[in-house]
């Protein structure tokens, strides 16, 4: 039937004038123009200039000058670079594990509708509406040793003696930092796997538990699988922000103590905007963009 | 997490903007009406800039829109802004950083103009030079901070030491410091002394002072090698780890990261350290204050003339308005009436005495030391010794709290970084 209609349609088009058919076809055109412009300005257009800029010595101001590959070959020279890079894959393969059976685990917990239920869910989401510059700000004020409140508060508990180095050693700032992320995002997490979790239907689980199927024989056979589409796109989510971290290493540990939390997207930052090598920016940046997607690629075909 | 191709996107606009971007700036006023003109500061120096702001709008016909920037983002937002040519009619910067400005063509040539005022040879000659660059001047001083000595005379008597006399060498202060520690910091909120020990920035200011004094560089006057492997620094560093190790600064020296270090000696927490110069006049009034130079390891003096350099951007439409604003923050009106009155530096030497500068002598001392102190010449100073990811901060950290073993091999990532 679609087919019949598809050939009438392409005949009438054949056979119909030029004039209306070239009609036709600009109205094609106006129809898609709005789409195009913003995919174009907004997207593609930046794109292309950031590669263009990475082929450049890219002054503040005055004319940018040629000079590919040099912006790209100097990248192995920048130890900070590399560094960077391996600091970011640890912070992203431990943030992601964390954040999954965090957020996982909240939205067991307040899958079923329960009375008070609602107030949970409220909670376990509310850190995620606070934007991620304040977040980073409100811990670097709460874990301060001069000022914060938490450690009084520890040592009146009596779990501390002296001030706990909250991001004063390697160890401990990246800890800290994890702390934050899983607050700012283990609430937006559960609430992509609530919905997945609620797409499961009720007569699957009925149905596993006539048959005589326990808890866990629940979770593992039937909650995991039906939620893979769902647990997926939170991976990918997770693992590509994490890959581009930035606020919370910029704005609470400053990439310290020692350079030890500098995360990739912080060396283009202080490529741009210390050192104002714009053209080395844009090379870490394109290099960046195509690391992640050939990653994300890998991950689609893996977890779809 | 939402920060979702955030280093792409910000080079994507920047570059967007600067393709589109147009004008070449300098042009002439309009010719009637008066000018609002636009003006950046960082907010280390918003005090004194707020008061020249405010005195100049009091009394001209044109006017100076302010606007204050965290001295933290204020190289990025300068960087973004040329990079877009959204730079403001003036604006102000860390003097250190003028070099590499003007190399990049931020600021507009004034060299004419400055030849033109009178008192144009006793114009703050540090902050000349960094904004002087191939014969061609790019710049004037527009706020004068030195770093100095403090001390709290109401500790040191506390801590049975002659209120009266501050330290006269580095080894003496930490003497002094140490006294203070032991005598009134049992409470754990007294301490000898502090520093900014995560913060690149504050190591230079306060500790580079005493290797000058001392007769020791730091750099080449060319500003491509660095000297802080040699004995002059290490010996300074020495001095000041043996205080950290006997816990005589603060706890928290090692994680400060530069905005809050000037925080404590106001609140009467801190014996002595060093501090910048304009931070005197915020000082609680009946804080009794005493102020002496930085000295070497045995003695000398000198000081580190910081403070800001401020030029008309190389994209400004009002030139002319925008110079006439910047010649009156030199004239003796502004200098005397609105720097000196708050007990700032002021940036003219023959103005170095005046009826306020009198009625302290701690400002007097102050402004003696512009004769005496230096301000490092660099290209690429900021990247390598203010910037939190650059190599001098993490020299600095070793020599004082890590394996000082290693001072020679980061020396030599300075250099590297200082002929980038």
């Amino acid at each position: 039937m679609t087919l019949t209609l598809r050939r009438a349609g392409r005949r009438a088009a054949h056979s119909a004038p030029p004039a209306r058919r070239h009609s036709r076809k600009v109205q094609g055109w106006l129809y898609a123009a709005p789409t195009a412009v913003i995919v174009g300005v907004l997207f593609l257009a930046p794109l292309a200039l950031v590669v263009w800029m990475s082929l450049h010595r890219w002054p503040l101001l005055g004319p940018a000058r040629f000079n590919a590959p040099e912006n790209y070959t100097k990248i192995a020279d920048n130890p900070l670079f590399v560094d960077a890079v391996l600091f970011t894959l640890k912070y992203t393969a431990i943030t992601t594990v964390l954040l999954s059976s965090v957020a996982l685990g909240l939205a067991l917990l307040v899958q079923e509708r329960r009375p008070g239920v609602g107030f949970f869910r409220t909670a376990f989401f509310l850190p995620g509406a606070v934007g991620f510059a304040a977040a980073a700000l409100l811990f670097y004020g709460m874990l301060n040793n001069d000022f914060g409140p938490i450690d009084p508060i520890l040592r009146d508990l009596g779990v501390i003696d002296e001030p706990v180095k909250w991001i004063g050693t390697p160890n401990m700032a990246l800890f800290s930092t994890i702390v934050l992320v899983l607050w700012r995002f283990a609430g937006f997490n559960m609430l992509i796997l609530l919905t997945g979790l609620q797409a499961i239907p009720v007569e699957v689980y009925e149905a596993a538990r006539s048959d005589g199927a326990n808890r866990l024989q629940i979770f593992t056979k039937i909650t995991l699988p039906l939620l893979r589409p769902t647990l997926a796109l939170m991976l990918i989510l997770s693992v590509t922000g994490s890959l581009l971290a930035f606020d919370q290493f910029f704005i609470f540990t400053n990439g310290g103590p020692d350079n030890s939390t500098v995360s990739m997207v912080m060396v283009v930052y202080r490529d741009a905007f210390f050192r104002f090598d714009l053209g080395g920016a844009a090379a870490l940046s394109v290099v960046l963009l195509v690391g992640l997607v050939g990653l994300n690629t890998l991950m689609m075909r893996r977890l779809r | 997490m939402r920060r979702r191709l955030a280093g792409i996107a910000i080079l994507g606009v920047l570059t967007f903007t600067t393709a589109c971007g147009g004008g070449d700036g300098g042009a002439p006023d309009p010719a009637d009406g008066p000018v609002t003109i636009t003006m950046w500061t960082r907010a280390a120096t918003q005090a004194q800039s707020e008061r020249l702001v405010q005195a100049y709008n009091g009394s001209h016909k044109n006017q100076v829109k302010l606007t204050v920037i965290p001295t933290d983002n204020y190289q990025p937002r300068i960087a973004s802004a040329a990079g877009a040519k959204q730079l403001p009619d003036v604006f102000a910067a860390d003097v250190i950083f003028v070099p590499n400005y003007t190399s990049q063509g931020l600021f507009l040539d004034v060299t004419d103009r400055i030849a033109a005022l009178p008192f144009k040879d006793k114009l703050a000659p540090s902050h000349m030079k960094l904004g002087t660059l191939d014969g061609r001047q790019y710049t004037i001083p527009h706020t004068l901070d030195l770093s100095v000595w403090f001390w709290n005379k109401d500790l040191y008597e506390k801590a049975g030491l002659d209120p009266e006399q501050g330290p006269k060498s580095l080894k003496e202060f930490a003497q002094h410091a140490t006294a203070i520690q032991e005598k009134a910091g049992k409470d754990g909120k007294v301490h000898g002394t502090f520093f900014g020990g995560n913060c690149g920035g504050c190591y230079v200011f306060t500790f580079w002072p005493s290797v000058w004094a001392a007769g020791g560089q730091v750099m080449n006057p060319e500003g491509t090698t660095s000297l802080n492997d040699q004995p002059a620094m290490t010996e300074v560093f020495k001095i000041w780890r043996e205080m950290y190790d006997k816990k005589v600064t603060g706890p928290t020296a090692k994680e400060e990261q530069g905005p809050t270090w000037t925080g404590f000696f106001p609140k009467g927490e801190i014996g002595v350290m060093p501090m910048p110069s304009t931070t005197l006049g915020a000082m609680p009034a009946d804080m009794k204050i005493g102020v002496a130079p930085i000295a070497g390891p045995d003695g000398g003096e000198s000081t580190f003339i910081g403070g800001d350099s401020i030029g008309v951007s190389a994209t400004s439409e009002h030139a002319d308005a925008a110079w006439e604003f910047l010649s009156w923050t030199m004239s003796d009106e502004a200098q005397v009436e609105v720097m000196a009155k708050n007990k700032d530096v002021v940036a003219r030497t023959d103005l170095a005495s005046n009826k306020y500068s009198a009625e302290d002598p701690r400002v007097v001392l102050i402004n003696s030391l512009v004769a005496k102190g230096q301000t490092p010449y660099a290209l690429r100073f900021g990247q390598t010794f203010n910037d939190p990811q650059g190599p001098w901060l993490r020299l600095a950290r070793e020599a004082i709290f890590g394996d000082a073993a290693k001072v020679p091999q980061l020396n030599a990532e300075i250099t590297k970084s200082l002929q980038q």
